[in-house]
């Protein structure tokens, strides 16, 4: 079947088979390879994107669930060669380290701080907990969101501030 | 936050010079490559622990119009591939032929168009068993009547695979013998998982033409996987190109050759295109390297005023079905007999049984520091319980036992030199940041309350770096590692090693060892691993040996480079080289330290067109091999602080203080990442993580739905501390860090479990401690898990 999906703004159109998975679709069709796969039972979160702003699984969701949807993948977080404050604060904060679940972390921290720019620690916590890091014990996870919150981008400021 | 005037040129906090691409989504995993005409493989795995193979119709599975291929082990057996060599001088079925031994053993391998075709195929393939009675339990495998599993082994008749003694048995048993006190306790250290996030995968492609076989693999030990290929397959070895990308966590987990590499790169050889086969979930728990399952009864004697005198320990190691384990060759234990642990005692004895079971082979993973991490657990949960015997306060006890600094270099009962260390001032420090003797006093009140809090305290020494050529080889292999470093003409450099990142940042740190050694700044030192086409031989990442032989290679390696760079600075300068003297990024005339050049002009000079002094060959590229001469001994204290609810046994691990001496420390931020992974490691084993099976050998815990894994939610936010005692061996004095937290925190936590069932008259219980179990134990009927 045809399946249109818009990736990061920019529409994709593949045939492919009904049960292709979004997280194959964007990894095998599209060559989107920051979206990784962990698990089939949506525990591990490795496949985090989000669709219309809210992270999903993408291990759980059909390409074709996702047609008529705006996905972000992490290859969209940097825009115009300025990274999201969440990429800067990970790695400052050493929030990753063999870097596999990372992509799926930030773009929940993304979502996260899109809907509350100051989050408590527990918060955090409570966000990214649908994923498993096996890397960094969470805590530096939990700075680097942090980071971010506390050093927003000019246009995310001020894109809150209309939303305000 | 690090900004670039802060950078160290040198050891200190550096930020990752490999997170750039991480940040970005372009890290390149196994499963990222993609080659023109690739085609996708997937195995067929047993139903059943145990069966005779009757017959496998493969007919309905090649009709399907995207399969190109179906490889079983009959097919195999043509090419003489059915069966492989593992690590431990065992064979293991790379597709089973007579027999299948443990659940999801690997019995056919499908070659399709994509993914979703391979997976349709495996449904078409008709296997018919004869299902064998099954040995799951590693204390009755050595029963009468149990069934034989390795009936495939030429004389062997029971499922023993070995006996291996340490330690002295007539003078512990002597000390035991006229001890005031003597305490026993049987413990299970339960089979666990490194499940690292990136399930194992390969990509192989042979170039029918060179004859080339080029290998993308999920390897922790890219250039020892190369020599077993040549070994297995009778390829060529220059003929073997190796490449491990990212690698997406491995914790020992991606040290073995599986089937699913050898069924790649015979899938790849049979159609003659490139062929990625990438495990699931379910494939990598059930069948690839699991850790621990050591069944402990262990003994510490004492005097009556808490001297402890003697320890020793039986052990029955259960190995699964294949001798998949990934030891030194003489240590088919690994280094357990490092359990007599931190601790001046009088005698030690170990005796270590080996032996087959129904299960997934392997032994060795998920960070256990060869084994280590069961030495450990047993000695620190024995002096837990000689505290409890002696009605001692189990953080007095150690102190009173533990090695002092001026033992040191210290001959362990069992033969280790341990290098170096100040135990009691490391414990001193996590007992003052955790405020030790307020927490008693907090623990005492809430007690009268009826609340259950209970603190932990454990100490542990690793024995790291592996090893010695003399003493310590895999497959005949030499556990050495080399470090090549070329410096280009501006004076910007190159470094290949031999080993292997899952995610500690090699990349940073050691071209941090080569900043502090030569003063080129780290971001001008480009780090090449997982290569063996563009790197130096080596045994690999595990077992917390990068640092200590990897790190001690970059380190010399980098000082050829310096003693060269001297030479053509006295050519440069016109002076004699003993005329020289070196301060950080530069070689200066002594008494005159204007008159100089920098590491950089003399690059560009050493490959210039100034006369060099007779014999001295142009460049000052340098390449060496290291042999380390001894282990190193990190060692560290811990204080655990969990509660545990009353009514439902939850246990919650409120503070965690780590105080981790892992010497010269080369970049902060990287080791408490490491320690920090550890300690998740720990809450993962204490309270939740287990590989289980029933009767039948079927596997409980075979995906993430069953298999539990800390999140956020269960941790809480580590305290971490360090004291700082070099190694004196090693060359920058640093010890390796990458398992100390997975090896010390788990008995920490369930000393804090079993402190806070004290009102209970728990003595001990074993991991994991679920609520089901907690409470079990809080009703007097704490049993093993399995």
């Amino acid at each position: 079947m045809q399946v249109t999906v818009s990736v990061n703004g920019e529409e994709h159109t593949r045939d492919v088979e009904p049960r292709m998975l979004l997280v194959h679709f964007l990894r095998d069709e599209l060559g989107m390879t920051g979206t990784h796969w962990g698990c089939d039972t949506s525990n591990c979160g490795t496949c985090v994107v989000l669709m219309d702003g809210e992270p999903v699984k993408s291990c759980t969701l059909l390409a074709a669930t996702a047609a008529g949807h705006e996905v972000t993948t992490v290859e969209g977080l940097e825009v115009d060669g300025q990274l999201d404050p969440v990429q800067q604060g990970f790695t400052e904060m050493h929030g990753l380290q063999c870097g596999f679940c990372t992509p799926g972390m930030m773009l929940t921290a993304r979502a996260l701080l899109n809907r509350n720019p100051n989050p408590s620690d527990e918060e955090i916590r409570e966000a990214i907990s649908g994923q498993i890091c096996r890397c960094t014990g969470y805590a530096t996870i939990v700075r680097s969101i942090r980071w971010a919150a506390e050093h927003p981008a000019p246009a995310q400021q001020s894109s809150e501030e209309v939303t305000a | 936050m690090a900004t670039t005037e802060e950078r160290p040129i040198g050891f200190g906090r550096l930020t990752r010079k490999e997170d750039a691409r991480f940040i970005r989504g372009q890290g390149k995993y196994v499963d990222d490559v993609k080659l023109p005409g690739m085609l996708h493989g997937a195995i067929l795995r047993s139903p059943v622990a145990h069966a005779r193979i009757v017959s496998i119709d493969t007919s309905a599975a090649l009709q399907h119009p995207k399969v190109h291929a179906v490889i079983t082990g009959k097919d195999l057996e043509g090419l003489n591939l059915a069966w492989m060599p593992t690590l431990s001088y065992d064979t293991q079925a790379v597709l089973a032929t007579d027999k299948v031994r443990f659940q999801g053993q690997e019995v056919a391998f499908v070659i399709a168009d994509d993914r979703y075709s391979a997976r349709d195929a495996l449904e078409l393939i008709d296997v018919v068993y004869d299902t064998l009675p099954a040995v799951v339990n590693a204390r009755k495998a050595l029963d009468p009547d149990a069934p034989l599993i390795r009936d495939d082994k030429e004389g062997q008749t029971d499922n023993h695979i070995f006996d291996w003694e340490s330690g002295d048995k007539a003078a512990a048993d002597e000390v035991f013998a006229r001890a005031d006190v003597v305490v026993e306790q049987d413990m299970l250290y339960p089979r666990s998982h490194p499940a690292p996030m990136e399930t194992c995968g390969a990509v192989a492609d042979m170039d029918k033409v060179s004859g080339k076989l080029t290998l993308w693999c999920t390897s922790q030990a890219p250039h020892a996987h190369r020599t077993v290929y040549a070994l297995v397959a009778g390829l060529p070895e220059h003929k073997i190109r190796v490449i491990s990308p990212d690698v997406g966590g491995g914790f020992g987990g991606k040290v073995p050759v599986y089937p699913g590499y050898v069924c790649a790169i015979v899938g790849s050889i049979v159609t003659g295109k490139p062929v990625k086969w990438v495990e699931d979930r379910s494939e990598n728990l059930m069948s690839t390297g699991f850790a621990r399952d050591y069944v402990m009864r262990g003994g510490i004697a004492a005097t009556r005023d808490g001297k402890i005198t003697g320890i020793r320990v039986d052990v029955i190691a259960d190995h699964g079905a294949f001798n998949g384990t990934a030891q030194p060759t003489k240590y088919p234990a690994g280094f357990f007999n490092v359990f007599t642990g931190s601790y001046d005692i009088e005698a030690a004895h170990c005796k270590v049984t080996g032996v087959y079971t129904n299960k997934a082979p392997g032994g060795v993973a998920y960070a256990c520091s060869f084994r280590v991490t069961e030495a450990v657990y047993l000695v620190e949960r024995m002096v837990d319980c000689l505290a409890d015997e002696l009605g001692m306060d189990p953080a007095e006890l150690r102190l009173k036992n533990l090695l002092r600094p001026e033992q040191f270099p210290y001959e362990c009962k069992t033969g280790w030199v341990y290098d170096s260390g100040d135990y009691a001032n490391t414990l001193r420090k996590a007992m003052e940041i955790a405020g030790y003797d307020e927490l008693r006093r907090e623990q005492a009140e809430r007690r009268e309350r009826g609340e259950l809090m209970g603190i932990g305290v454990g100490f542990f020494t690793e024995a790291v770096g592996a090893g010695p050529r003399k003493h310590m080889d895999i497959l005949g292999l030499g556990m050495n590692d080399g470090a090549e470093l070329r410096v280009h003409p501006t004076g910007k450099a190159r470094l290949g090693l031999s080993v292997q990142t899952q995610g500690q940042g090699h990349e940073t740190t050691f071209a941090q060892i080569v900043a502090e050694e030569l003063g080129i700044p780290p971001e001008d030192i480009d780090v090449i691993h997982g290569d063996t086409d563009t790197t130096p031989y080596g045994l690999g990442t595990y077992g917390s040996r990068s640092t200590p032989v990897s790190g001690a290679a970059t380190a010399l390696v980098a000082r050829k480079v310096r003693d060269r760079a001297r030479i053509v600075a006295s050519a440069m300068l016109e002076v004699a080289p003993e005329d020289l003297e070196w301060e950080k990024g530069r070689w200066f005339v002594k008494g005159d330290p204007e008159k100089g050049a920098t590491i950089q002009e003399i690059a560009m000079a050493a490959h210039g067109a100034i006369e060099l002094p007779e014999g001295i060959e142009g460049g000052l590229d340098a390449e060496t091999v290291y042999d380390p001469p001894n282990l190193t001994f990190p060692f560290g204290a811990y204080v655990c602080v969990v509660d545990i609810d009353p009514a439902t046994a939850k246990v919650k691990v409120r503070r965690f203080v780590a105080v981790d001496d892992c010497g010269t420390r080369i970049n902060p931020m990287i080791i408490e990442g490491q320690v920090h992974r550890g300690l998740t490691d720990g809450v993962g084993m204490a309270l939740m993580e287990i590989i289980a099976f029933d009767d039948d050998g079927n596997c409980l815990n075979g995906s993430l739905m069953d298999y539990l894994i800390p999140t956020a939610l269960e941790v809480p936010d580590w305290e971490t501390d360090c004291t700082v005692t070099p190694s004196p061996h090693h060359p920058i004095g640093a010890k390796g860090v990458g398992e100390s937290a997975t090896v010390g925190s788990p008995p920490t936590i369930v000393n804090a479990i079993v402190d806070a069932l004290e009102p209970y008259g728990v003595r001990h219980m074993d991991m994991p401690c679920t609520p089901s179990r907690v409470w079990e134990a809080m009703q007097g009927k704490a049993a093993p898990p399995q």
